[in-house]
């Protein structure tokens, strides 16, 4: 065996990892068809696909705050919020082509939703625990009401009228895979290590030099920066946003998300967030139970299992291969062990 | 004149926070738990007293004590089932478990009596006494009346009966209460219970003026409860019986004179500022007292 094989290497594993997104993608537009129409499934059913990438990049954003900065903030729809109504006004009120309008609206709602977890960020974080819990609801709160009383701007409670229904699924899945590439490369980097640092001892890791306060803002603002962005796309499938929709309860949906997948695992709010977008759609006539069974969902699984489906266990194409590779290894020269024992003898 | 109308609406809805508070700042105090369901104890007591009074003809006072005792039950059953298994382990699952319980209370109340809300006809009589050119109705006094009394039977509770010291002893440290031969499990089911009771007469003075039950009523007044309870300090009961009061005339004077929309985001804002100035709020100093 050479020490430094093929699978080790950084640039093999980015070819691997892009021949695997590209396979998605066209897997999905097979499916879906090239505009949303005339693929495998009707359009009704490759509708789906939007709110599941919305709420796949909702889940592993509110994922980095939870599950590897080990903070609880209950305000993540609030970010959401911000960052469609700062996407959805800039795409009323300019006039650049399609082509720019919609990705540039799309990172404008990111950006103000970034500003936003910051300035959030910076006092609520002095906070831990539940305090930091209570104090996040009560910005999300507060940014609710303050949107329902802005009418002028913000249509109040009629709500914003008129966004263009830009969001495709396949502007979805750009975004979606952008985001689980940024947020992954983050927290295999230096800077993640010190995320992860905070999570498992915050005063251990301060008195290691890790500037602690600036880490979790950091990863605060990060994150309400993808809120920001699902936000947008959100904004721009709907056509129209009303603030009742970005209250608590959405919040706690996105966290019911992270928590089943388990808390600082991507693959796995990937996976409930997926599964959780697609079962109500599913279950129609099931639809008077949804919640009911979502918190017993989390009931369960907190006092059963609290680490949740996945745990802290995270997917990696080339791991799994080398994986598979090492135990077909194994396999074959265990038999040929076995061989010589029998001449041996 | 207005503005003393004004104070006297704020103490009413302030009583009723308070009683609320109580609840969230004994559980706090004895399981370090924020009882996010606790809200929803009052929905639930709303929801009860209504149906004893309406469906079962009850007469008021047997309905309002079939209620006190349907909602410590409750009370009871929710933290042996989702809070005791989780008593050793992280505080974060803990919350997440009571976000969990208080959406299950909500969704299932929603199912059996859909979201439409009902009306409650109260059962004080109407009418009061006016002074100047305004009346100050009976429900305000009744409600102010009872709260003190409550609050005053707690305190005796807390400070003179074994329950109340051992109570006591739990927030202490529970490990050496347990030593000392104290049954921590049913000292917790106690506070439970003793604050689902409190959340189950706050429901019954709430509807009594507001008439309006709704399943989700029980999560915005649990949350502004929750506001007074860290602005009184939490673990403090007489923290909370301030902080009620102070929260609900800061409600009623925002209503009256800035805009009634704005109130929710007034009353956030104080929570903020004071997590921020002061995260242990009037009295919770600490290591202090704490039940």
């Amino acid at each position: 065996m050479k020490p430094t094989r093929l699978i080790d290497k950084t640039w093999f594993r980015y070819i691997i990892n892009t021949i695997a997104v590209l396979l998605a993608f066209g897997l999905l537009v097979l499916l879906t068809g090239p505009t949303g129409e005339g693929g495998l499934l009707n359009k009704y059913m490759s509708q789906i696909f939007i709110p599941m990438g919305i709420n796949i990049i909702l889940a592993v954003s509110l994922n980095l705050t939870a599950g590897f900065l080990g903070q609880l903030p209950l305000g993540h729809a609030g970010f959401m919020s911000v960052g469609a109504y700062a996407a959805a006004l800039f795409s009323i009120h300019t006039d650049f082509p399609k082509a720019i309008s919609f990705p540039l609206s799309l990172i404008v709602g990111g950006i103000v939703a970034a500003i936003f977890g910051i300035l959030i960020g910076l006092p609520a974080l002095r906070l831990k625990g539940d305090y930091l819990a209570i104090i996040t609801l009560g910005f999300g709160e507060i940014i609710r009401v303050i949107i329902l009383n802005i009418p002028k701007i913000t249509g109040g409670a009629y709500g914003l009228k008129g966004i263009p229904k830009d969001t495709t699924v396949i502007s979805t899945f750009v975004c979606v895979v952008i985001t689980l590439f940024l947020i992954h490369a983050l927290i295999k980097s230096r800077h993640g290590r010190a995320i992860i640092s905070i999570r498992e001892d915050e005063i251990a890791s301060e008195a290691s030099g890790i500037p602690t306060t600036y880490y979790k803002v950091t990863t605060f603002s990060f994150s309400a920066f993808f809120a920001g962005i699902a936000g947008g796309l959100y904004a721009h499938f709907i056509g129209v946003l009303d603030p009742a929709e970005f209250g608590f309860m959405r919040s706690v949906e996105i966290l019911v998300m992270v928590v089943l997948g388990g808390m600082g695992s991507i693959i796995g709010s990937v996976v409930a967030a997926g599964a959780l977008t697609v079962l109500p759609e599913v279950l129609r006539g099931f639809s008077e139970y949804r919640m009911v069974v979502y918190s017993l969902l989390l009931i369960v699984v907190m006092v059963f299992k609290p680490s949740g489906l996945f745990g802290r266990y995270d997917f990696s194409l080339c791991g799994a291969a080398s994986d598979i590779a090492k135990a077909i290894k194994k396999l074959t020269h265990r038999n040929k062990l076995g061989i010589h024992e029998e001449a041996g003898k | 004149m207005t503005f003393l109308y004004q104070i006297l609406n704020g103490i009413q809805i302030g009583a009723i926070y308070a009683l609320v508070a109580l609840g969230y700042s004994m559980v706090y105090g004895i399981v370090k738990l924020i009882n996010f369901a606790h809200g929803d104890i009052i929905m639930l007591g709303s929801y009860a007293v209504w149906y004893f009074m309406t469906r079962l003809n009850m007469p008021w006072w047997l309905a309002t004590i079939a209620t006190i005792i349907f909602c410590s039950i409750v009370g009871i059953i929710i933290e042996k089932l989702a809070y005791k298994p989780l008593r050793n382990s992280a505080r974060i699952s803990l919350l997440i478990t009571a976000i969990g319980v208080s959406l299950f209370l909500q969704n299932t109340v929603q199912l059996i009596f859909t979201a439409n809300p009902k009306m409650f006809v109260t059962f004080i009589p109407s009418g009061g006494f006016s002074i100047g050119n305004r009346s100050i109705s009976y429900t305000t006094l009744i409600t102010i009346a009872i709260s003190a009394a409550i609050m005053v039977a707690l305190t005796l509770l807390v400070s003179k009966t074994k329950i109340g010291k051992a109570m006591r002893a739990v927030s202490e440290d529970n490990r050496t209460a347990q030593l000392m031969g104290i049954n921590v499990d049913n000292t917790i089911s106690f506070t439970f219970a003793l604050g689902s009771g409190l959340a189950a007469v706050a429901a019954v003075l709430y509807v009594c003026s507001y008439s309006q039950i709704a399943p989700t009523m029980g999560s915005m007044l649990g949350l502004k409860a929750f506001v007074a309870a860290v602005l009184g300090g939490i673990g403090s009961i007489p923290g909370a019986m301030l902080g009620g009061l102070l929260i609900g005339v800061a409600e009623s004077l925002t209503k009256g004179y800035i805009s009634s929309q704005l109130a929710d985001a007034v009353l956030f804002g104080i929570l903020i500022i004071v997590l921020l100035v002061k995260p242990t709020g009037f009295f919770g100093r600490g290591d202090r007292e704490k039940v």
